[in-house]
């Protein structure tokens, strides 16, 4: 893992000290809210419904046992006890005071973390693959060029300031578990002739204007990355709209100029761009690429026979992924126990995940996009001590992937832009299917919730997407269909009018109870009936009043 | 013809917790809403949020919320609003647990 070099520490402690004199200016009145806002939000500080929140980035999703503990630390003495993990590998705390956050951060900055450029129009926090480095499918962990990203990026001084922010996605394997076909800028490893490089995508994003990122570079080679992806970045600084808010993310500068003529100016730039990248890069690359070296694995001979029965066979089968050596295992730890809100771990959560961590799994922890945690290097003989532990903290759920394993942004329980309210639709959904004892046989099926037209919660990639709006003074879920975030990625298809808070869990079952009739067996996923039969049975399912009619 | 004044309240949210206020009558900032001014007169509202605005050093992004005039005083008419009188609807935290007095 990347430690903080005494560059990175200077740098967080200096601007931590210098956030805490803003603070303090505007406590006493020097400064205008109009004044404080953009240097709030330069360090992650929003103001929501309820309070304040703080956005601390975790790059590339990575922790070690000693960060996660902080968090605790922070969850406990400045908010709540608990924090929220986000779909963008951050984590958030729904109540800090003002006067507070200048500790927090320097809290953070004990442990190498930081809550810089969370918010405002600039180049967020890099993330990755939360299997990267232990997937079995990876051409190499892409979380050296992750932080080499982070490290040009931040406080980079030609991108403080762009038309609106801008995400950057990276993925070691062929199989995307980073959803890059939906960020500003996606990359993708890919060998050529056994060199290493990357598939350059770029112009995705969901919100209001949904869009499938488009290849630029088929392969770029690795030396070549920052230049190039500086290039893109430096084109549309020049060519975003900054007279619409709306229209002012690379995929509308896309979608304007064309990918050939977005890709033409890129490739202009590079070229000018190129020859000032001396090289330093790369030697900072390979100092980074060592500290990223993989663990002393241990060789371990076989799964323990236990007495832990099919509750752990359960989670064994579903929270348990394949790793790159046989003998380790990838371990999702679910962070949607039914009827709990999506993302969110309590301080002493955090804690039990810290210790097992450090215990039993190489000190190393990730955040998924998908708001759950994950110990990505797990000795295979060590899985049931880690899934008692798990628990005995009520974090042992047995859903990754299934029906109740479903993003949720915080929506109008917190935020101020949101329209409608995630959270109890989430918490619903996931209870009710609880009560059926079906999400099993339902297998593989992504639910992703926003509570508003920016889409935090993924809907348009989920393979049912629900929409929270405010329909006439009134909170209306609005459902879309056959979205993928995978390496097929997908927007969904808006099924039709929208159901009511009392309407949306009724409308779930019969859209599911639709699959369960049509599929062609246990092996055919929903997205995958969706794919073979089209929208039509399942609109049936949602609008029976309407087939009634259209029959009569 | 003008469209009719629907009443208002004055809200915001204070500078130092970040949690929602409103305006009274006799210019305090309270954490309930039943305390807040029902204003009824479009001008009146006007200057009483030019009064929270120059308020910035106590409270942030102040505007006018529709309510209506209930038993024990304002109410909000849309959810969102009611949302701001409560808390998050995931957990007992925020004002639908606090001990809520009246304030400055």
């Amino acid at each position: 893992m990347y430690t903080y070099t005494e560059f990175d520490e200077g740098f967080v402690r200096n601007r931590v000290a210098q956030f805490r004199q803003q603070v303090q200016r505007r406590i006493d009145g020097n400064l205008t809210e109009d004044e404080f806002k953009p240097l709030r939000l330069m360090n992650g500080l929003y103001l929501q419904l309820h309070a304040y929140m703080l956005r601390v980035a975790i790059p590339y999703g990575t922790l070690n046992s000693r960060q996660m503990r902080q968090l605790a630390m922070i969850a406990e003495r400045w908010d709540k006890g608990y924090g929220h993990f986000t779909t963008r590998q951050n984590i958030q705390y729904n109540w800090p005071k003002l006067a507070d956050v200048p500790d927090m951060l320097d809290a953070l900055a004990d442990v190498g973390m930081h809550a810089i450029q969370t918010s405002g129009n600039t180049i967020r926090n890099v993330t990755a693959d939360h299997f990267a480095g232990a997937a079995a499918d990876e051409i190499a962990d892409p979380r050296p060029i992750a932080e080499l990203l982070r490290q040009w990026s931040t406080d980079h001084p030609e991108f403080q300031f762009l038309p609106r922010k801008f995400k950057i996605a990276v993925t070691g394997s062929p199989n995307d578990r980073a959803v890059t076909k939906a960020h500003d800028i996606g990359l993708r490893m890919v060998e050529q002739d056994g060199e290493p490089g990357f598939e350059v995508i770029v112009g995705g994003g969901l919100g209001r204007t949904p869009m499938i990122g488009k290849v630029i570079r088929d392969f770029l080679p690795k030396a070549d990355l920052l230049p190039y992806v500086e290039a893109i970045v430096s084109v549309w600084n020049l060519l975003g709209r900054r007279d619409n808010k709306y229209k002012a993310r690379i995929k509308i500068t896309v979608h304007e100029h064309g990918i050939e003529e977005i890709s033409r100016l890129v490739e202009q730039r590079f070229a000018e761009v190129r020859s000032a990248f001396s090289g330093i890069d790369q030697h900072v690359l390979s100092g980074i690429e060592a500290q990223f070296a993989p663990p002393a694995f241990r060789a371990v001979s076989a799964l323990p026979a236990t007495d832990l029965g099919g509750a752990y066979a359960s989670w064994l089968d579903t929270n348990v992924a394949a790793h790159r050596r046989g003998d380790h295992t990838i371990v999702s730890i679910s962070l949607k126990a039914h009827g709990e809100t999506p993302g969110d771990a309590s301080a002493h959560q955090m804690q039990i995940m810290a210790d097992l961590a450090e215990r039993y799994a190489y000190d190393e922890l990730r955040i998924s996009h998908e708001q759950n945690v994950i110990l990505p290097h797990v000795p295979r003989d060590v899985l049931p001590e880690i899934y008692v532990a798990l628990r005995n903290a009520g974090i042992a759920t047995a859903n990754i992937g299934l029906i109740s394993d479903i993003i949720a942004c915080p929506g109008m329980d917190y935020c101020a832009l949101a329209t409608a309210r995630s959270i109890p639709i989430a918490q619903e959904i996931a209870t009710r299917f609880d009560e059926l004892k079906l999400e099993h046989e339902i297998g593989e099926l992504k639910i992703k919730i926003s509570g508003c037209i920016n889409a935090c919660g993924h809907h348009h990639v989920g393979h049912i997407g629900i929409l929270g709006l405010d329909r006439a003074g009134v909170e209306n879920y609005q459902i879309t269909l056959g979205g993928d975030h995978t390496e097929t990625a997908a927007i969904g298809e808006r099924a039709g009018p929208g159901f009511s808070a009392d309407e949306i869990v009724p409308a779930i079952e019969r859209l599911v109870g639709a699959y369960l009739d049509v599929r062609e067996g246990t092996d055919e996923t929903f997205l995958n009936a969706y794919r073979r039969l089209g929208a039509a049975p399942f609109k049936a399912a949602l609008y029976p009043e309407k087939e009634a009619r259209d029959a009569a | 013809m003008s469209r009719q004044f629907t009443p208002k309240v004055v809200t915001g949210n204070r500078l130092l917790e970040g949690d929602a206020v409103w305006l009274t009558a006799d210019d305090r900032w309270s954490t309930r809403i039943e305390d807040a001014e029902l204003i009824e007169d479009e001008a009146h509202a006007d200057l009483r949020l030019l009064h929270a605005t120059s308020q910035g050093h106590v409270v942030v992004g102040a505007y006018l919320a529709n309510a209506l005039a209930g038993p024990n005083g304002p109410e909000p008419t849309h959810f969102r609003e009611a949302f701001r009188t409560r808390g998050p609807s995931n957990y007992a935290h925020g004002k639908q647990v606090e001990t809520v007095a009246p304030r400055t």
